[in-house]
């Protein structure tokens, strides 16, 4: 158990340097200059060239990646936006907690709400209640979650004017984001928690319970749903990768000072450390909770547990 | 065929079907059969027979849909178990019967400790508290060769062999009176086979359980079972004693298996297979079903629908060569 | 125990169906896979005669008729140009399937290949492969198509990419998968010891056994590609206006909600039709290939 855990979380180093190469030599090929955009349109070719000396842009490819990594590694710094010269750090970490807070009542709402809806279809397999969940569940992972947040505007802002179209203040701001963001999360953890219990109940184990003379309702509790649940605990994990990314148009939709909204101004300003700093740290974000739920797996699932624990005993033994 | 009405069990005229993309797929078609109380019964026939969806119709654990029990009687103790409400059914499940199941690698909850799945069954048939489940279920353990101390384990730190056992263990946990195994031994190594057989012939004489063996091995059926039944596309061919079956064989079908096993003693030149394969289940031959593949078949097996006829006392066989072949 | 020549005999195993055959006619049987395969084929007939079905060139500007609600002469309304928004929803149509199929093929036509390298080697070959995968998948997908179209600009085929890199590793995964399971079966040995080439082995018989879940994972991405070339569009990325793109459409329909809806109700309903019979037709094309999973 504890070498899984040691190993899981060694696995965390070449990710968290992967993801970080990988959008720092993708940026690095961006056309323009940044300098050119950080001054005046006025400036001189030398200042312009003092200020890529500045910023450390006239070094080569591995130096600006070393000095980034170093930045990000070692003082979680990374580095000034270049439209507004501030630091980018500072105002990632103010924005986090609402997006994460978005993303947190999404993932909330697919448990609660999508666990639930799976089981019931698989329990009724093609009767009414399975065909009209699975029907809504289709329409849910087909629509986008942008298209989704302007009809809600439309319909409780604009029409019926019970909730603020935008901005932030109390819980009624939360509800239509959450409700855009959460909804094709809904849909995919319905479907798929469906998927896994109806590959339970088909299992052998299922009729030995019964063979053994439980009633359909003790089989599903104490047979069908821990079993099932176990794969849906890794689409949560997923799921969270979906809902922090999907902040980024539902936040700049409903005007909500996130990192998401944060992420699309870089872009219409052109300021890409905003950009590539965002993604990384959202992608940061995500492995970090990937690996909370892969931990919290293998305390779950006693075949990853006992994995480790049998090497313990058999040692013992010999 | 069934001997008298007052025999242990006695299965007439079961019809099992299933229905699969339209079409219907008839797995079980007027079996009858009958087992005394502490006797073994033995269920023969190649794969897809029909022999496990006779052991499932008897606890009532066939996949409902697709399977449907059409037809017939399954008489235990006097009681029609087909006729019973669902909750009584469930009484008599791991209770009064029990069934082990042919793949030991899928038929345990992988993520369920040994131990607690067969207290489980113990819990759920007698007035017992946990605790004494669990000791009722470390005493099961012993009893099939496993030590207590594995009682908290999971299934994927046991073998096969040892995963066999703990099934076996939890189907004899609440002393059941009828057995069903289904090919116990068939997804095991041949070294453990013996062993497992063995271990089941002796727990079902000493806690006196009626037992119906299903296996495609004539070598197990010859071990354990009294009496048994050759079962070809969900139909009995021949049924008898296993003194009657094995020495005076008179089914073609029952006479190819024999030919088909090597034997030390006999010296053969070459074995003696069956040709062709076990018919379509959806698609079922004309007349006899076994005549495509039938060495002594003519025109009118291709047609006539045949009955099963007493030739001797007790051994019934579905042919009208019968008589043509006494040698 | 049965030699060939009895199989023959046996009136069962006269020829077998093919498996396309099989798997076609299950899905005929399935309603929602057909109506599915339905929506898809008008779409794509749509986006083929756009200039014959659009009542309206795409870019006609009119603008003494902006803003106009839906009506018998403008079926969807006209946006703030004057534009008819249903002959603009019509022509958007090649841009939503064509990238959709396009970054499909390309992300499939590397994935796959990576995928069967990965399964069919194993080792060294399997262990770096896999590991970039999973490296690219820490980063959630739209996060990286955004990062890549930031470089790349706006435009079809740098949305194709920036959408079809993505997507690799899905198409790669599944590949690995179905390579791994075959690659004990008999008729691999087969090939292997009757010194067949590698590259033959894997063109031959390891592509075509592993088609079954990469056609579904395709047809699912398919749609999924849909979806965030339209949100790529949204956000200022990918295509942009005055390309009559859908996602486009609605970003530009976003100011005017409150007062012209149907610029963004219309071309929003056509995004989740495209993308929801791409999604019908590949549950189908699932439940086709993999029987039991229905049953």
């Amino acid at each position: 158990m504890g070498r899984y855990i040691l190993k899981r979380l060694l696995w965390m180093i070449p990710v968290v340097l992967g993801v970080t190469i990988l959008v720092f030599s993708i940026m690095y090929l961006i056309p323009g200059d940044p300098a050119k955009m950080m001054l005046s349109p006025e400036a001189t070719p030398e200042e312009v060239e003092a200020k890529r000396e500045e910023l450390g842009l006239n070094d080569p490819y591995l130096v600006r990646l070393g000095k980034f990594l170093g930045g990000i590694i070692f003082h979680f710094d990374f580095g000034d936006s270049w439209v507004y010269n501030q630091p980018v750090t500072k105002e990632l970490v103010s924005r986090f907690p609402r997006t994460f807070t978005i993303a947190a009542i999404c993932i909330g709402l697919q448990i609660v709400i999508g666990i639930p809806l799976g089981i019931i279809a698989a329990v009724n397999q093609n009767g009414l209640g399975d065909r009209i969940s699975m029907f809504i569940a289709l329409f849910g992972i087909s629509l986008p979650n942008f298209w989704i947040a302007l009809m809600l505007i439309l319909f409780f802002s604009v029409r019926l004017g019970w909730l603020p179209p935008f901005g932030i203040g109390g819980i009624k701001y939360y509800i239509l984001p959450c409700i855009a963001n959460a909804f094709p999360g809904i849909a995919t953890q319905a479907r798929q928690t469906r998927s896994s219990m109806l590959e339970v109940i088909r299992s052998d184990y299922i009729t030995t319970a019964r063979a053994k003379g439980m009633s359909e309702t003790q089989i599903l509790l104490k047979h069908a749903l821990p079993n099932a649940l176990l794969p849906v605990i890794t689409i949560i994990g997923n799921g969270m990768g979906m809902l922090l990314a999907g902040t980024v148009v539902i936040e700049s939709i409903f005007s909500i000072p996130g990192i998401g909204m944060y992420l699309v101004g870089g872009i219409n300003s052109r300021d890409y450390n905003i950009v590539q700093s965002s993604v990384i740290f959202l992608a940061l974000a995500f492995t970090f909770i990937m690996l909370l739920v892969d931990l919290a797996y293998a305390f779950i699932d006693p075949r990853i547990k006992a994995q480790f624990a049998r090497k313990h005993k058999r040692s013992q033994h010999a | 065929m069934t001997k008298e009405g007052s025999s242990f069990l006695a299965v007439n005229d079961l019809v099992v079907e299933y229905t699969s993309e339209g079409s219907v797929i008839h797995a079980v078609n007027g079996v009858s059969f009958s087992l005394d109380r502490g006797k073994t019964f033995g269920l023969v026939g190649e794969t897809g027979a029909g022999k496990t969806s006779i052991a499932k119709s008897i606890l009532r654990i066939l996949p409902d849909p697709p399977a449907k029990i059409r037809r017939g009687e399954i008489i235990l103790d006097g009681e029609d178990l087909l006729k019973l409400e669902e909750k009584a059914m469930r009484k008599i499940r791991g209770r009064k019967v029990s069934m082990i199941f042919q793949d030991p690698m899928t038929a345990l909850n992988p993520i369920m400790k040994v131990g607690k799945q067969i207290a489980e069954v113990i819990k759920l048939h007698n007035k017992v508290t946990n605790k004494q489940a669990d000791a009722e279920a470390a005493r099961m353990l012993e009893l099939v060769g496993i030590p207590a101390d594995r009682f908290n384990e999971f299934p994927h730190q046991f073998s096969g062999g040892m995963k066999q056992r703990v099934i076996i263990a939890m189907a004899l946990a609440c002393k059941p009176e009828l057995l069903l195994a289904d090919e116990p031994t068939t997804a095991l190594d041949v070294t453990i086979q013996a062993q497992v057989l063995e271990m089941i012939n002796k727990l079902k004489r000493d806690l006196d359980t009626s037992m119906i063996m299903i296996s495609h091995n004539l070598g197990v059926v010859a071990e354990i079972c009294d009496d048994l039944a050759v079962i070809y596309a969900g139909e009995v061919l021949e049924l008898g004693s296993k003194e009657a079956i094995f020495d005076r064989a008179a089914h073609p079908y029952t006479r190819g298996l024999f030919a088909a096993v090597p034997t030390l003693d006999e010296e053969k030149d070459r074995l003696m297979p069956i040709s062709g394969l076990p018919p379509d289940p959806s698609n079922l031959p004309s007349g006899c079903h076994f005549h495509p593949r039938c060495p002594l078949a003519d025109e009118a097996c291709k047609h006539e629908k045949i009955a099963l006829r007493e030739i001797e006392r007790g051994h019934y066989c579905r042919c009208v060569k019968v008589s043509a072949m006494e040698s | 125990m049965l030699d060939s020549s009895e199989l023959v005999a046996t009136p069962k195993s006269v020829k077998k169906q093919s498996q396309l055959a099989v798997v076609l006619r299950r899905l005929a049987k399935n309603p929602s896979a057909v109506i599915g395969l339905v929506v898809v084929v008008l779409l794509v007939l749509m986006a083929v005669f756009a200039p014959l079905i659009a009542p309206y060139p795409y870019d006609k500007q009119n603008l003494l008729n902006t803003r106009k609600a839906p009506s018998s002469e403008h079926i969807m309304g006209t946006d703030e140009l004057g534009r008819d928004i249903f002959s603009r929803i019509v022509y958007g149509s090649r841009y939503s399937l064509s990238i959709g199929f396009l970054a499909v093929l390309f992300s499939n036509i590397i994935g796959m290949t990576l995928g069967a390298l990965a399964g069919y080697f194993g080792g060294l070959v399997d262990d770096i492969i896999m590991r970039l995968i999973d490296i690219i998948q820490s980063i959630p997908g739209i996060l990286l198509a955004i990062a890549i179209s930031v470089v790349l600009g706006p435009g079809f085929i740098n949305t194709l990419l920036a959408l079809g890199f993505g997507a690799i590793t899905m198409a790669c995964r599944l590949m690995r998968a179905s390579v791994l399971g075959i690659r004990h079966h008999e008729f691999l040995e087969a090939a292997v010891s009757n010194n067949a080439s590698t590259f033959r082995i894997i063109t031959r018989h390891v592509i075509p056994n592993s088609f079954a879940p990469v056609l579904v994972g395709a047809t699912m991405s398919i749609g999924n590609v849909i979806m965030s070339a339209a949100m790529l569009s949204f956000i200022g990325l990918g295509i942009q206006p005055p390309t009559p793109e859908w996602g486009a459409m609605i970003s530009g329909g976003r100011a005017l909600i409150r007062s012209c809806p149907w610029m963004v109700t219309f071309p929003g309903i056509f995004i989740m039709l495209t993308v929801l019979a791409f999604n019908m037709l590949g549950d189908g094309l699932r439940d086709a290939l993999d029987p039991k999973l229905k049953k």
